[in-house]
């Protein structure tokens, strides 16, 4: 099975991994800042497709972060994982972005059986997940994911670029404080998943906040 | 792609700039469909469009869109040339949604990209054949006529809606555009949204104010002209810092100061003849720049464009106005007007007959792209 992951709640980034591949990466990429969505997801992924030799045809499913992230970063990804499944004709799913650290985590040589991860919700906020690992099994999510203060969160190991923000005021654990969520693990993360024959999401977005908007009250004096 | 090969090209136009998701399809000048799905009726509450609602609703919006299209226009994605997308002026988180969808689009399909100018587009709008539903200008000629006939020479466009109030003149639609004036504070429909709102008449404002205005006196009250007196105007020769651009928001303030006056005295407020008012000065201070502006370019052919071309009173004063000047004026249909995508097909339709190069898909959007920037 072939998927095309794709995951733009903070860093954009793309991957094609597949369950016939060793470690099952067939190919990935992910930028650095998180503001460049609109200009490099398109090209990025182009280049995936040239570079592995493999058109949309090839493609069994196409999986989208649904965040928590921020929103207009997060749409770009989601329309172009829409689109893309609309076009080649294959299935679409989501999964919450903050699970590909979750996966990380797992894979690291001393995770701990119970953990937060966290990413910038700007604002002063984290957006973040709680998560149990049972050795063997993949991460569980147990609650979330919320936005709130970082001051506020459970009092557990963090791993994400939401704690290495707030170090000071939270448990972060150094090698993960800048990690960001990213299409790679999101992918494999679904591949274990459907293999497992668990459901994914759909690709509704997970904002977690209203738009600011206000409802207008009385009318302000101008004189 | 050999632009030789394409005289009639099959083009889907993609629209997200504001709060409606439009897909259009156009072959060559003909219209094949204009789908648009608006998120107006959200906005409704908050008494003008709130842009996160509207992106929110684009994203979901898109693909049923795409499909309807597709659907309605009797074609496949594998039929279509070319597929172009507003790129901007807009909405930066609006835009980014119909770019992101219109690059996957070019990368799932291997289709050409553009990334058009949303101003010009309003004017490219007026290239579609008027049989099929299209304005006037291309109605005398063959469907197969050459894009360079299309367009009258001398063309000016009148472009007011809640998101922009310009005049443009139209040397040639693919590559030389020049913006004349334009408003310096609030779009024109964004106006009538605020006045509206402190009339007590709801969302939309324009069509609420149009109505209500035919019963009022427009003469009951003057209300201010921004941007008219000499020392913005100038004269031809020394034209002045501002002397085709337009500014509502002292007219606004205008109008509630005239509220709370009667609110102040006790008195009913005559709404209806404070709406007639209000909309006279709009509608003067508009037609008479735009006016001005096509006698001092040369511009003899006049269109108007944008979702304010409904209101009433506008098409009046502007047919009015443009008759005594010795200026031909087209107004598309309403829906061709408004924000959607077969102008943005339209106007790729266009750029892909005049054999310009696709854009590519790394561009950016660019939320204040200028009209000098056809095509990114
Ligand atoms: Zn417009």
């Amino acid at each position: 099975m072939l998927i095309l992951a794709i995951d733009t709640s903070a860093v954009a980034s793309a991957a094609l991994v597949s369950d016939d591949t060793p470690e099952s990466v067939v190919g990935c990429f992910a930028t650095e800042d998180t503001r460049s969505h609109a200009e490099v997801l398109a090209p990025g992924i182009e280049a995936l497709l040239a570079e592995a030799g493999l058109s949309g045809a090839d493609v069994d499913a196409v999986v989208t972060g649904v965040g928590p992230g921020p929103f207009t970063g997060l749409r770009s990804g989601i329309v172009t994982a829409r689109t893309l499944a609309f076009v080649w004709g294959k299935p679409l799913y989501g999964l919450m972005s903050l699970d590909a650290i979750a996966l990380e985590v797992a894979e690291s040589t001393d995770a701990a059986p119970e953990f937060i991860v966290a990413t910038d919700a700007r604002r002063k906020e984290v957006y973040w997940a709680r998560y149990a690992l049972t050795t063997g099994q993949l991460p569980q999510l147990l609650d979330g994911p919320h936005v709130g203060f970082a001051a506020e969160l459970p009092d557990l190991p963090v791993y994400g670029a939401g704690a290495g923000l707030y170090a000071d005021v939270v448990k972060a654990v150094p090698e993960f404080s800048s990690r960001q969520p990213e299409a790679l693990s999101l992918g494999q993360f679904a591949l274990a998943r459907l293999a497992a024959g668990e459901l994914l999401l759909d690709s509704t977005p997970l904002y977690l906040r209203e738009s600011d908007a206000q409802v207008p009250g009385p009318r302000k004096r101008a004189l | 792609m050999n632009s030789t090969q394409h005289a009639r090209p099959l083009v889907l136009g993609i629209e997200s700039s504001c709060d409606e998701t439009g897909v259009g399809i156009v072959r060559g000048t003909q219209l094949l469909t204009n789908t648009v799905s608006s998120s107006m009726d959200e906005h409704v509450r908050f008494g003008g469009v709130i842009p996160e609602i509207a992106s929110r609703a684009h994203l979901d919006a898109f693909v049923p869109t795409l499909r309807e299209a597709l659907a309605e226009a009797g074609v496949t994605l594998q039929d279509i040339d070319a597929i172009a997308v507003t790129s901007g002026p807009g909405l930066a988180g609006a835009l980014m949604v119909g770019v992101c969808a219109a690059k996957a689009l070019a990368v799932a399909t291997g289709k050409p990209l553009y990334a058009i100018n949303h101003l010009v587009a309003h004017v490219g709008v007026g290239l579609l054949q008027s049989d099929d539903g299209g304005p006037a200008f291309a109605g005398t000629l063959p469907a197969d006529a050459p894009p360079a006939d299309a367009l009258p020479e001398n063309l000016g466009a009148l472009l007011v809606s809640g998101g922009h109030t310009e005049i443009l003149r139209i040397r040639n639609i693919t590559g030389d555009v020049e913006l004349l004036g334009s408003t310096i504070d609030d779009a024109a429909g964004e106006a009538y949204d605020k006045v509206a709102r402190l009339l007590g008449l709801g969302y939309p404002g324009g069509p609420a104010i149009d109505k209500l205005a035919r019963t009022g006196n427009a003469k009951a009250i003057r209300f201010p002209r921004g941007l008219s007196q000499p020392k913005y105007m100038g004269t031809a020769d020394e034209p002045g810092p501002h002397r085709y651009d337009w500014s509502f928001s002292g007219l606004k303030t205008a109008v509630a100061r005239c509220v709370e006056q009667f609110e102040a005295r006790g008195e009913t407020v005559p709404v209806a003849d404070i709406a007639a008012a209000f909309q006279e000065a709009v509608v003067d201070i508009i037609t008479s720049k735009a006016v001005l502006a096509c006698r001092e370019n040369g511009i003899t052919e006049l269109l108007l464009g944008g979702g304010v071309a409904a209101n009433s009173r506008l098409r009046q004063l502007t047919e009015q106005r443009c008759a005594a000047a010795g200026i031909r004026l087209t107004v598309p249909p309403l829906a061709l007007c408004t924000d959607n995508g077969a102008m943005v097909a339209a106007l790729g339709a266009q750029l892909v007959m005049a054999g310009i190069a696709p854009s590519g898909i790394g561009f950016a959007p660019d939320s204040s792209m200028p009209v000098t920037t056809v095509s990114a």
